[in-house]
């Protein structure tokens, strides 16, 4: 099957974008300019572009569309404000991760953004639970957003960047609201997110803007375009799960850490699918769990074996590889609980050698979300 | 060298652009040596170039059979800035294709694998503590390690220049 092509395809060959593909499309990994090294401490200290149109974008609507969602993940929807978005995940009925997913409230309708990879699988789960909803009578409708493109402006120096092209007041612009903007007369739908661990902003884009828009981004001097290259080291270093790699659909939220994205209220009540597998798994523990490693030695990457000091084989890593702001080897993975505690020393073998290994609290890199202070 | 993770983007890192060595290495004029048969020398034969494998390594053999190794430009520039590399242990006997070591950007590990059998006598200690001169200068101050080559017939197999650049511009594309 052909690649398929953000707006920004041409764009990005333009600017030296070097394609590769993934999950499906075709994107650039980084581009000739800068290297991932580079990319990846440019966007720590000024601002980076990413282009980051692959990834889902789904509008639900109905009359039902909060209790309907409530059925498909694991957050508190009702609770969350209007403009507002969290991080969720789809679970199965054993309760595993379908996958992980960014969601945004508004007045009239839901907005979904899940990862390209799940595509495919997301809205065949998605439809078929529509349609057994709508057989009760539930209201509830779901439109694939494909005519529009989405940018992520990422970085300190994102909010000044965008402050000034809208010309608005962005201070009270808190991290995972969202907002309708016209910058420079474009309308986008802006949330301050992303996947990095900066302040910055996703924007929501009409596809036939979306190469001026990022073009009048890239006058600043600042603002440097990045790669799915940057995109990997900066989210692990902030701590966040890649999909089929850190997360998939034999793990629970809970084993992943994500335990926090489980509103208060469906703890009680439950109400999503594998409730009863993921419930009591709160109170009663895990068998495994993923935690942060600081590595000794080599870099260690996926599928590295973790051991205990017994050389015992206790878990693996999940991603894992030089961190270009702390200048050592990190990485997550999962291990066997009782091992996980901060400060535990373990032993991860890369090609064949044991390397010095220490659980550490994520995010690696301090976090710099714009949240109230 | 072979790429052995790109996390989640491709088995096989793709270079746009292609082929761009515009370095030119000034090698000592090649001494043949006439034996009293008249004819060159079994070594002359071996060691007149420098060899290239498939998996982007290069090995420059001396007079005295000593191979330098090292990983070619192009494998540097898909590899991306290295932070990371892992040398051979000096006095260790490998054979042809054996993993030798690593090196390692941000974004991809890649194992290093022995162009020739032979012993290590020397790795390049500099690369330790900066790794960024295999991106400075690959096909030079850049080099892995020095192997004393056990069977120089292994020579014969490994790429010429114009081999090796068709084998770059067959995987750009």
């Amino acid at each position: 099957m052909p690649l398929k092509k953000t707006a920004l395809y041409d764009f990005h060959i333009e600017k030296g974008g070097k394609m590769v593909p993934f999950a499906g499309w075709s994107m650039p990994v980084q581009y000739s300019n800068l290297g991932v090294l580079a990319s990846h401490l440019h966007t720590r200290e000024n601002a980076s572009l990413f282009d980051v149109s692959h990834m889902l974008q789904m509008r639900l609507s109905g009359r039902d569309r909060v209790s309907f969602l409530e059925n498909l993940v694991v957050a508190d929807l009702e609770e969350l404000p209007l403009d507002s978005s969290t991080l969720s995940v789809f679970t199965n009925e054993n309760g595993g991760i379908i996958d992980d997913t960014v969601i945004c409230k508004h007045d009239d309708h839901i907005h979904i953004v899940s990862n390209a990879a799940c595509a495919d699988k997301d809205l065949t789960h998605i439809r078929k639970e529509i349609s057994k909803f709508q057989q009760r009578g539930g209201d509830v409708d779901l439109k694939v957003i494909d005519d529009h493109a989405l940018l992520a402006l990422q970085g300190p120096k994102a909010a000044s960047i965008l402050q000034e092209l809208c010309n608005k007041d962005l201070r009270d612009f808190m991290f995972m609201t969202a907002r309708h903007l016209n910058i420079k007369g474009f309308d986008c739908h802006v949330t301050r997110s992303g996947y990095t661990g900066e302040d910055g902003f996703e924007i929501g884009v009409s596809s036939s803007a979306s190469v001026q828009l990022a073009n009048l981004l890239l006058k600043y001097p600042s603002v440097q375009l990045a790669g799915l290259g940057a995109r990997d080291s900066l989210r692990l270093e902030a701590g966040l799960c890649l999909y089929g790699h850190d997360l998939d659909d034999t793990t629970t939220p809970v084993e992943a850490g994500l335990t926090w994205t489980i509103g208060k209220r469906r703890r009680k009540e439950g109400g999503f699918l594998g409730a009863e597998h993921i419930l009591p798994q709160i109170k009663g523990g895990v068998m495994h769990r993923r935690i942060g490693l600081i590595i000794e030695g080599a870099p260690a990457r996926e599928n590295a074996e973790i051991y205990n000091n017994e050389n015992e084989l206790i878990g693996k890593v999940t991603s894992g590889g030089p961190s270009p702001s702390l200048q050592k080897n990190i990485a997550m993975g999962y291990i066997k609980s009782g091992y996980h505690k901060p400060s535990t020393e373990l032993q991860v073998k890369v090609r064949n050698r044991m390397q010095k290994a220490q659980v550490v609290k994520m995010p690696f890199v301090p976090t710099k979300y714009y949240n109230k202070k | 060298m072979s790429f052995t993770t790109l996390r989640g983007f491709s088995s096989k890192i793709t270079l746009l652009g292609g082929f761009a060595n515009k370095r030119v290495y000034i090698r000592p004029p090649i001494i043949i040596n006439t034996t009293k048969f008249g004819s060159l020398s079994l070594l002359s034969r071996h060691y007149s170039a420098k060899k290239y494998t498939e998996e982007h390594e290069w090995v420059d053999v001396d007079e005295n059979g000593i191979g330098t190794v090292g990983i070619t430009d192009y494998a540097q520039t898909a590899l991306g800035d290295v932070v990371y590399v892992e040398l051979p242990e000096v006095g260790k006997f490998f054979n042809q294709s054996e993993n030798i070591g690593a090196v390692e950007s941000v974004k991809a590990a890649s194992d290093i694998y022995a162009p020739v059998s032979g012993k290590i006598i020397e790795s390049n200690n500099k690369l330790t503590d900066k790794p960024s001169l295999i991106n400075k200068s690959p096909e030079s101050d850049g080099w892995l390690c020095k192997i004393e080559l056990s069977n120089p017939d292994e020579l014969d197999k490994l790429l010429d220049k114009q081999d090796y650049e068709k084998h770059c511009s067959s995987e750009s594309h």
